[in-house]
């Protein structure tokens, strides 16, 4: 098993693999974005409490729903490359980190326009909201000790290592903000999705949240592409590679 | 030449030399001490008088200038080994390294969580808080400051080889440190109002153990990274 | 005891690489070194000698390869190793808030060692009489010393010492190579650093890794 992971792990082969794989995740995640997308923003019924302004659900929960994925898939890839030692783990999960925060940050905002209409104002101290905030703030945090060390095969490590200690704290991040939202107020205003959706609602939903990840797998296999080049710049198969694709 | 030492006296020598370097270095234990009154008193200066307001407010001023306080300090843990050269003879010695990291956090723990719960409630009655809540803001800090320190030993171990400054340190650490901040406050606010707290206080008390178990493995496997 | 491990490699370098700030320092190193070794590893500023070291200890982790000792990789027996080894770098933990005593005690201590005598140990790195003083009020020399006392009392087979001779005058210099020469012929190895001719330690004896500077 760890022996044909480690066959993986040569940079070179990463890079070959992820080539093969990219255009498949980034075609699959372009036409389910698209028929999710169109599907339901235009053809969906209409939310009979909410009107139209409900349809931001079909950006804010695929976008909430993968903020967190992101980051279980990167503390995933920073385990491997801490325990095996393997440097192509430990540049995957550094090429993740910004899209996951990029993908919170969309949550957030989302959640902030859905709120308006919904509750009179931008922000409520809502658990959810809380929890994606705080997610935020994990996620800028490992870029920032990323970006702060010089040689980036030790920054991809150090950020690894303090990946690996967010992700035993999220739960228990979720579980405090959400009791002390419970406590502070009554469940009255709360998002939640009604577990009885209609069937055109949900399935453009559920294509979207298929093509959310898709998106974020197309995206960091492209970073990390440029990653895997960019920390062997010096070694002769890249720079072949820069020679013979370098001239078109 | 026979090598004789157990983990136990191992742990206890490191100790004692960190506790005698701080004796000797005494600006370390009071400056974050400073620090943690200074931003209390601001507070009545910020918002006013009112003695209602004050204590309502208290349970969370004093907690999050514990935070700051505890996080500040910290910044300090493993600088001066780092440079001059401890940090790798610590690395490098036979003992584990999480026990000889323990040791460490223990020790500054000592010299400046233990301050902050002595000097809490004289800046409780300043900010006029509950007369029933006494016992849980030193019960809370008690079992919650050891937890502060185990986090933010992580970041610090993260950050000791940068020549970035606490900035950097604050945004690694402060989201870790939430769920503490939630609880202990809640559980003083419970006191306050008559209502049984222990549930809270037991659920600091997991957090502790559970950093006491896992911290030192994540600060001795950044250390590695930090001294590359 | 010695018998058994000297035909076998001590510490042994595998195919090692070094990239620091996108410059190669070594690639692909190979060498063995065996008991009763002396080696000094040299080469012009910047060519990798202290980079080299700090992953001979396990420090470091190379880009590529890897580091055995008896045969083991280190990350697998790294606490076997760490008992064998005794690695001072440019900076060997003194602390100047100690006195030179409280150092040393500290330091053996650490190590394992329980029964020794300090006084006896820093006598013979002249340091008698200096006992108390405070290791930030010593001179370069004599706190470079108490950092090498703890050759004197050690059974660690494998030293790395990095620059050893910096701020130590001729006679302490002549003093520590004699006292690798003992080392060898106990059947340890040595592996160091130094940009000092020994006088004592011949080319006979010596065994010299070179490492060039390179600009790609």
């Amino acid at each position: 098993m760890w022996k044909w992971l480690h066959s993986y792990a040569d940079p070179e082969r990463a890079y070959n693999l992820s080539g093969k794989l990219l255009p498949w995740f980034s075609m699959l995640a372009i036409s389910l974005i698209g028929i999710g997308s169109v599907w339901g923003l235009a053809f969906a019924p209409v939310d009979y409490q909410q009107g139209d302004s409900y349809r931001i659900i079909f950006i804010h929960v695929p976008a909430a729903s993968m903020s967190m994925s992101a980051y279980m898939a990167m503390a995933t890839s920073a385990f491997i490359g801490l325990v095996w030692q393997i440097k192509s783990a430990d540049w995957a999960a550094a090429a993740i980190a910004p899209i996951g925060a990029v993908v919170t940050f969309i949550a957030l905002i989302t959640g902030a326009t859905w709120g308006k209409p919904m509750w009179g104002t931008w922000w409520v101290w809502d658990a959810r909201l809380t929890s994606e905030l705080v997610l935020l703030f994990l996620y800028l945090g490992v870029i920032a000790l990323y970006a702060s060390f010089e040689d980036k095969v030790l920054a991809a490590r150090a950020a690894g290592i303090l990946a690996i200690v967010g992700v035993i704290n999220i739960p228990i991040i979720k579980y405090s903000v959400e009791w002390w939202n419970s406590l502070h107020q009554p469940a009255t205003i709360k998002i939640t999705e009604k577990s009885s959706m209609a069937a055109e609602m949900l399935y453009p939903l559920l294509i979207n949240i298929l093509g959310f990840g898709l998106m974020i797998g197309a995206i960091t296999l492209v970073r990390f592409r440029a990653e895997i080049l960019a920390r062997n710049s010096m070694r002769p198969w890249v720079r072949e590679l820069a020679m013979t694709e370098g001239v078109k | 030449m026979k090598k004789g030492i157990s983990f136990r006296q191992a742990f206890f020598t490191l100790l004692k030399r960190d506790l005698q370097i701080a004796i000797r270095h005494k600006g370390d234990i009071f400056n974050p001490l400073l620090f943690f009154i200074l931003v209390v008193t601001l507070f009545p200066l910020g918002i006013g008088p009112e003695p209602q307001v004050l204590s309502r407010v208290a349970p969370g001023v004093i907690w999050v200038a514990a935070l700051l306080a505890s996080m500040l300090s910290l910044e300090r843990l493993f600088k001066a080994d780092y440079a001059d050269g401890s940090l790798e003879q610590m690395l490098l010695s036979p003992q584990p390294l999480p026990l000889m990291v323990l040791a460490k956090v223990l020790a500054h723990w000592l010299l400046t969580g233990v301050p902050l719960i002595l000097v809490a409630p004289l800046l409780a009655v300043l900010l006029h808080l509950d007369n029933n809540s006494y016992g849980a803001l030193i019960a809370t800090l008690a079992l919650g400051t050891p937890v502060l320190s185990l986090l933010g030993a992580i970041g610090v171990a993260l950050t000791v080889g940068l020549h970035k400054g606490g900035v950097l340190l604050s945004l690694l650490i402060l989201p870790l440190y939430i769920p503490v901040l939630i609880f202990a406050t809640t559980a003083i606010d419970a006191a306050g109002l008559n209502l049984p707290y222990s549930g809270h206080l037991a659920i600091i008390g997991a957090m502790l153990v559970g950093s006491l178990i896992l911290a030192p493995f994540a600060i001795g496997a950044s250390l590695r990274v930090s001294t590359n | 005891m010695v018998e058994q491990n000297s035909s076998k490699a001590l510490l042994s370098a595998n195919q090692l690489t070094c990239i620091r700030e996108e410059r190669i320092l070594f690639d692909e190193l190979s060498f063995e070194i065996t008991a009763g070794e002396i080696v000094q590893i040299e080469g012009p500023n910047g060519s990798g000698k202290t980079s080299l070291l700090r992953i001979l200890a396990g420090l470091s982790r190379p880009y590529a390869g890897d580091v055995h000792y008896q045969g083991e990789n280190i990350t697998r027996v790294r606490d076997e190793f760490n008992d064998d080894l005794l690695y001072l770098g440019h900076l060997a933990g003194v602390k100047s808030e100690l006195t030179a005593e409280e150092n040393l005690n500290f330091n053996l201590r650490i190590s394992g060692y329980d029964e020794f005598e300090t006084g006896d140990i820093l006598a013979k790195v002249n340091l008698a009489g200096f006992e108390e003083a405070l290791a930030g009020h010593l001179s370069a020399g004599q706190h470079r010393r108490t950092a090498l006392a703890r050759l004197w009392h050690t059974n660690c087979k494998i030293w790395l010492l990095d620059e050893p001779f910096t701020a130590i005058d001729k006679k302490g210099v002549e003093e520590l190579e004699h006292l690798f020469l003992a080392h060898s012929k106990r059947g340890g190895c040595v592996v160091l650093t130094t940009h000092q001719d020994m006088g004592i330690i011949g080319d006979d004896i010596l065994r010299k890794i070179s490492l060039e500077y390179r600009f790609v």
